[in-house]
């Protein structure tokens, strides 16, 4: 175990090229499903706030069911999808980082809108009368809520990104785990673990810690300045 | 009246209920330009709920709220309204102003001018680029007034503006709110303060659960009220008792 340990160190310090490999491409992965679901999610979660429509309460009450949608169903709705046979087979992306992207993407869309939808529609329920009064519609008043939220949002899409870059069964199932193609840092964990090679497992495991730990703290503190800077 | 003005507002017959509660109870009333009116009444007579259908932020159950120019949905508002409790955006107490005229479809260079203008009129200039919501609670509300201000509204609704405010912010508030008068435009305010009443109104609409009671001149009001709801508010009574 302690050998192990050494192991992992030594890896991580020499700035192992297969691991630095590994890690850039979890990053790549989960950074760009971030990025589409936050696009997708945020607009989303605004509308739903400040929007009247019939079947809301339903959508809501859908909308945070799905944020504990189990990754591995999710690998494999991806993978119908985007397998040969299936409606999307032929954009040939099946085992490949894009599929990995798209899985983690409808992964974490959920939960970026959901959460968000909470903080802009506890704002609106503060600005609504402001807002209206000032003779802005819906649309301006959405707009002005995401910017106003603009620091409760952040942290949203930081969860998204926890969630994302620490999930393995979506990548597993939609990206195949292939050697230098499309192994990550969670899949590469379960893969080595079960071979018995626990440096590599290990060190991957401590910098999938300090990065969730480091984007908690800066969510954190940049809550904080926001605080004292906004109230 | 046909040069665009808003005023008079008529309402006929407004009634409002919630919950099974009736809150307003069949309002009729035509409110001109000119001197300033004045809302008055216990707590949860009503007040609120009435500037609220007037302003447009709620609809009456019965009964009707008629503008003389009816407003158009997404056109500049030319009415403006000052809530108890101030709401600022999360940005400099300048930029809150700006949205308000962005809003209003107002432009630069103008835009900026009349920012400027509004914040220098409620003596807040020096403090343009700081954060809305961290200053003071007059601060806020006058705030509020600049953001309505630059917006050059033909009428200002005002609900309760100073009750949560110590007596020097109260009396900034009360100048800024006579200079929205004595630049013509028509002040609308509800408010449970006598005082207040005195010193800002020229008119009095008295309401007691949601009925509109008496409306009087202020000195009349005062001096001899018409009925014994008025008569035991002045008085300090509290008429339930």
């Amino acid at each position: 175990m302690s050998e192990a340990l050494t192991a992992a160190l030594a890896l991580l310090v020499g700035l192992d090229a297969k691991l630095i490999e590994i890690v850039l491409l979890s990053l790549r992965v989960s950074l760009s499903a971030v990025a589409i679901a936050a696009l997708l999610g945020l607009p989303l979660g605004a509308a739903i706030a400040v929007g009247r429509f019939p079947g809301r309460q339903t959508v809501i009450v859908v909308l945070n069911a799905l944020m504990g949608l189990p990754p591995v169903v999710v690998g494999l709705l991806v993978y119908l999808l985007l397998s040969r046979a299936g409606p999307l087979g032929a954009l040939g992306i099946l085992f490949t980082p894009s599929a990995m992207v798209v899985a983690q993407a409808i992964l974490i869309l959920p939960i970026i809108a959901a959460l968000s939808r909470q903080a802009i529609e506890d704002a609106w329920r503060e600005y609504e009368e402001q807002l209206r009064s000032l003779g802005a519609g819906r649309v301006d008043a959405a707009l002005t809520l995401l910017w106003d939220t603009r620091f409760s949002l952040l942290t949203t899409i930081l969860a998204g990104f926890g969630r994302a870059a620490a999930e393995v069964g979506a990548v597993m199932i939609v990206g195949g785990n292939i050697d230098g193609v499309t192994r990550v840092m969670t899949t590469t964990i379960a893969l080595e673990t079960s071979k018995g090679d626990l440096p590599l497992a290990l060190g991957l495991g401590m910098i999938l810690i300090a990065i969730v730990v480091s984007v908690n703290a800066a969510a954190y503190l940049i809550k904080e300045l926001a605080q004292r800077r906004y109230a | 009246m046909s040069n665009g003005a808003i005023l008079p507002l008529r309402l006929a017959a407004v009634s409002f209920a919630a919950g099974g509660r009736s809150i307003i109870d069949r309002v009729s009333l035509e409110i001109g330009s000119g001197p300033s009116t004045i809302i008055l009444g216990a707590n949860g007579a009503g007040k609120s709920v009435l500037m609220r259908l007037m302003h447009g932020l709620l609809s009456p159950s019965s009964g009707r709220v008629e503008w003389n120019a009816p407003e158009r949905p997404g056109a500049p508002r030319k009415q403006a309204m000052v809530f108890q409790r101030p709401v600022m955006l999360r940005r400099s107490a300048y930029a809150n102003v700006t949205y308000a005229l962005k809003i209003a479809g107002i432009q630069e260079p103008q835009r900026g001018v009349l920012v400027h203008e509004s914040l220098e009129s409620v003596g807040l200039w020096h403090l343009a680029r700081r954060s809305a919501r961290v200053l003071s609670g007059g601060e806020q509300q006058r705030l509020a007034l600049a953001r309505a201000w630059a917006l050059h509204p033909e009428v200002l609704f005002l609900d309760e503006p100073t009750a949560s405010l110590d007596p020097s912010a109260t009396r900034e508030i009360e100048s800024v709110i006579k200079a929205f008068d004595a630049a013509g435009t028509k002040v609308v305010m509800a408010t449970h303060n006598l005082g207040q009443a005195r010193r800002l109104g020229d008119e009095i609409l008295f309401l007691d659960q949601g009925r509109l009671v008496e409306r009087a001149s202020v000195e009349e009001f005062f001096s001899k009220p018409r009925s014994a709801q008025a008569a035991a508010f002045i008085k300090g009574e509290l008429p339930w008792t």
